[in-house]
């Protein structure tokens, strides 16, 4: 059983990584403002919440797991609103189209 | 590759942890190229979620049960990091449309 939760763990924390990988890269070619904006929130979201995913199995039951899906949420929202936040600022310097 | 065979989760956890430093460390070369003030904001904004991702993994890999705590905490402060950014821009280009009518 515990074989395969490290392998959960394995893949779950490369494809994390993976994420991470493409949302930097993303952010340092993409041509565009909007466009990196869209690689960053993909490499936060994504990025983080398969690595926390990842490490579920191997935190103890319960309080780390609580404690690490509260870290992912909050994450989660934070990424939301200042994806939203930033978008405003970054249109706010262009003309509107 | 003999190493795989002795190569602990934890072990394969740092290696995790170290990797995703790295590439925060190369979005950071976004804030020196960044020509808007946004895309700033968005290296440092991928700068805290690579920090709060490589010290879960070393806190789950060393069983230190604070470095969740601390990832708590840089959570919340990258998210007021952003937002105060952002309040900054809007108020510093003068008239703001959401300030003009509230008054």
């Amino acid at each position: 059983m515990s074989l395969v939760l490290n392998i959960f763990t394995i893949i779950a924390v490369l494809a994390g990584t993976f994420f991470f990988l493409a949302g930097t890269v993303g952010l340092l070619r993409f041509p565009d403002t909007l466009t990196r904006l869209h690689a960053l929130t993909k490499a936060d979201n994504l990025g983080l919440g398969l690595v926390v995913m990842g490490l579920l199995p191997q935190a103890e039951w319960p309080f780390d797991v609580i404690k690490l899906i509260a870290i992912w949420l909050f994450t989660l929202l934070a990424g939301a609103t200042v994806g939203q936040l930033m978008a405003q600022a970054a249109r706010r310097g262009q003309p509107t189209p | 590759m003999r190493w795989v065979k002795r190569m602990t989760i934890p072990d394969f956890l740092l290696a995790a942890a170290v990797f995703v430093l790295v590439m925060v460390a190369l979005g950071l070369v976004r804030i020196l190229r960044g020509p808007t003030d946004a895309d700033r904001m968005m290296a440092t904004q991928l700068f805290g979620t690579g920090g709060i991702a490589a010290l879960l993994l070393l806190g789950v890999a060393m069983e230190v049960k604070a470095v969740l705590d601390v990832a708590l905490t840089l959570a919340l402060l990258a998210a007021f990091a952003s937002v105060a950014f952002v309040q900054g821009a809007s108020r510093s280009d003068g008239d703001d449309p959401k300030e003009t009518n509230s008054q």
